[in-house]
């Protein structure tokens, strides 16, 4: 049993690290209270049906288009909804989840209530320590670990990862210092937006394509971000583990309580707030920004 | 002088737009027109008026009347609120006669009370709970108005799906060798499942199989990797499924995924629908379920009703498309009755007996069809490469409908 919540736990937690590292960016990193991130993922998914199963395209062209589409569709929607209220956190958040609702209404129309499938970028499973594991969950595990990098790199190695880094420190300071705080979020958006996509692309496969997909992992990477902490990638990467394991541990401690393991990751969330606000890895005290 | 003709010309409008002056029977088709279920609750509605329609309507005390379906969208899958508004809706301002539909059982119980506290005829197409039918036994006067079409009541979908599985645990003591299948049970977590959950603990041993373990996900899980790794260490030959929910489809992909060396049977409404195979990616070879329509004869009507419509909405009925049943057992009952009035049809109603496209319906006192040979057995399908091959009943109690084949057991791995 503990090799099956082993592996399960850990492949599973895979899945919840991509959407995490695109919403830890977004949401801890800079701030911006994106509710609609996960509803990128869900629009990339989409594009992924419509361009590999309805026009037929390989998943080689289909994937990076969808990922080209939803970044572009992002920053429209960057310009249009989130620029003009930047500046009232509150007015963002309400903003962002009126732009998810308005992508799930317009997709039920266009497809339909219907469950969909996506395409597996490889079929067929490997025998992991005797739990059979699909090959397109470690194609998940392997793209965690190279988006890892590239974001790394970006935030580390590159001007505009300082420019980020410095917007999401302090504000008005980063402002001061000739930053363009207003190209710097839109960029960020850009960034997370092709995370979700690219989360969307390889994760779609996996689970059932709906209008309403979106909703569940936004709730349990609020969960994840919260418990590994704002602000921290790593934080965020080790809670997305750690609440794949758990989820794992619920269904076989628990077999019929399996539709309870989105509960404990919410509990898990609450205790966290209660115990230690700023989760694992984040930072303790916040200034005023 | 244009005060006047204007005020006319509003009264004139408003005159003519009070139903009232509107000759034909308005009847609502309520389900959630976004999904499978609801669009085949219009779907059957819509072939079942055009018949009707070409044959003049129906003769209420000697006059024919036209019918007029009208779609209530009631987004039950997501909200029970929005179905219980809708159904207001249509009593109150689309001023609906009658009320045929609903799915989700929460959703049902809720519109049934509406239905009830205006004293319109509801009849169900979709809802299986018992506390449905039990409410017009305990308290008749208020809930005689609702009749259950479709499906047989959850007592019933047990004792249909046990039959069915009997016949498939004799095969796999036949070819398998194995004396005494396991079977690992995985219902959703809903309101329908209660009764069929404890029915099968009850009921499995006692059919010389063993239980090795209940899972109960939620019925929108999109993830039942954890569940079937236990399962597949439970060394389970059959797991039953009792679902209803998307996490039908992410069972059956992900059984054909890992290959899991177990068969699964059960109630799961999304294999029910022929958009399975392409949402499990064609994974989903083998998974077999109870059903309702395929080109099989049932009754007569069977194979030209699942033809007809087949051909004109390029897929196939599922359970919910036997709105086209109630509407006509309700031509039927308004024809013999001679009237609009519920309660006076409410005795017709009692005493149908109607040869519909998916069996021969009857009620009991529950307004509950009646289930078993010569009335409403329903069949079972197994997805057999892109396509739902019909294998039971073949040869039980007597009953065997022309058409069926034989189920395939997956060569164990």
């Amino acid at each position: 049993m503990f090799q099956d919540i082993l592996v399960t736990g850990l492949v599973s937690g895979g899945v919840y690290a991509l959407l995490a590292l695109g919403f830890s960016l977004i949401f801890g990193v800079a701030r911006i209270v994106n509710i609609a991130h996960t509803a990128f993922y869900m629009l990339a998914a989409y594009a992924l049906y419509a361009l590999a199963v309805k026009a037929g395209l390989p998943l080689a062209v289909a994937i990076p288009l969808s990922v080209i589409a939803v970044v572009a569709i992002s920053l429209a929607c960057y310009k249009l909804v989130i620029e003009p209220v930047r500046r009232h956190e509150a007015a963002v958040r309400i903003a962002t989840i009126a732009l998810g609702l308005v992508f799930q209404e317009s997709l039920l129309i266009a497809f339909g209530g219907h469950y969909l499938g996506v395409p597996a970028i490889m079929d067929g499973f490997a025998s992991i320590l005797g739990v059979r594991v699909s090959y397109q969950r470690l194609v998940v595990l392997a793209a965690v670990a190279l988006v890892l990098v590239a974001l790394w790199l970006l935030l580390n190695r590159t001007r505009l990862g300082l420019a980020i880094r410095a917007a999401a420190n302090d504000l008005e300071v980063a402002n001061l210092m000739g930053i363009n705080v207003d190209r710097v979020a839109m960029l960020t958006v850009a960034v997370s937006a092709a995370l979700a996509a690219v989360a969307g692309a390889v994760v779609a496969p996996v689970f059932v394509v709906d209008p309403f997909m979106w909703l569940p992992p936004l709730v349990t990477m609020l969960a994840i971000v919260v418990l590994g902490g704002l602000g921290s990638l790593k934080g965020s990467l080790i809670g997305a583990f750690l609440i794949g394991l758990v989820e794992a541990i619920t269904v076989f401690a628990v077999p019929a309580g399996a539709y309870l393991k989105g509960a404990v990751a919410l509990t898990i969330m609450v205790v966290v707030l209660l115990v230690r606000p700023e989760g694992l890895y984040g930072v303790a005290f916040e200034e005023e920004r | 002088m244009p005060r006047t003709l204007l005020s006319a010309l509003a009264i004139l409008g408003l005159a003519l737009s009070a139903p009232s002056w509107s000759q034909n029977i308005k009847i609502a088709i309520l389900g959630p027109m976004a999904f499978v279920q609801g669009e085949n609750h219009w779907a059957g509605a819509e072939m079942a008026r055009d018949e009707i329609n070409q044959a003049g309507g129906i003769s209420v005390g000697g006059k024919k009347r036209l019918i007029e379906i009208v779609k209530v969208d009631t987004n039950e899958i997501q909200s029970v609120p929005d179905a219980t508004n809708a159904i207001e809706r249509a009593i109150t301002r689309d001023r609906a006669d009658f009320l045929i539909g609903g799915f989700r059982t929460e959703a049902v119980l809720a519109m049934q009370e509406v239905a009830m506290d205006a004293k319109k005829l509801f009849l169900g197409a979709g809802a299986a709970h018992s506390k449905l039918g039990l409410n017009v036994e305990q308290n008749y006067e208020r809930y005689k108005y609702w009749f259950r079409i479709t499906p047989v009541k959850d007592v019933d979908l047990g004792r249909y799906v046990f039959a069915a599985m009997g016949s498939i645990a004799a095969q796999i003591r036949n070819d398998l060798k194995k004396p005494q299948p396991k079977v690992a049970i995985v219902a959703e977590k809903a309101a329908w499942v209660e009764a069929l959950l404890k029915a099968a603990q009850d009921n499995l041993p006692k059919m010389k199989m063993e239980v090795v373990g209940v899972w109960q996900p939620s019925a929108t899980a999109t993830d039942v990797t954890a569940e079937l790794s236990a399962i597949k260490r439970s060394g389970a030959d059959i797991v039953f499924t009792i679902l209803s929910g998307p996490v039908g489809i992410v069972i059956g992909r992900q059984m054909g995924e890992l290959q899991l060396p177990a068969i699964a049977f059960g109630i799961n409404v999304e294999a029910q629908k022929d958009g399975f195979w392409q949402a499990t990616n064609g994974k989903g070879q083998y998974v077999s379920t109870l059903d309702t329509y395929s080109e099989v004869d049932i009754t007569p009507k069977t194979v030209p009703f699942v033809k007809a419509f087949q051909q004109r909405y390029k897929k196939a009925p599922t359970y919910n498309a036997a709105t086209y049943d109630a509407l006509l057992v309700l031509k039927d009952a308004i024809e013999k009755a001679g009237t609009l009035e519920a309660d006076k049809l409410v005795p017709v109603l009692e005493k149908t007996v109607h040869t519909g496209t998916a069996g021969v319906l009857e009620f009991d006192k529950r307004h509950d069809p009646l289930w078993g040979p010569g009335r409403v057995t329903g069949i079972a399908v197994q997805w057999q490469n892109g396509e739902k091959v019909p294998f039971w009943p073949n040869n039980w109690q007597g009953v065997s409908y022309k058409g069926m084949k034989p189920f395939i057991l997956p060569k164990s791995q």
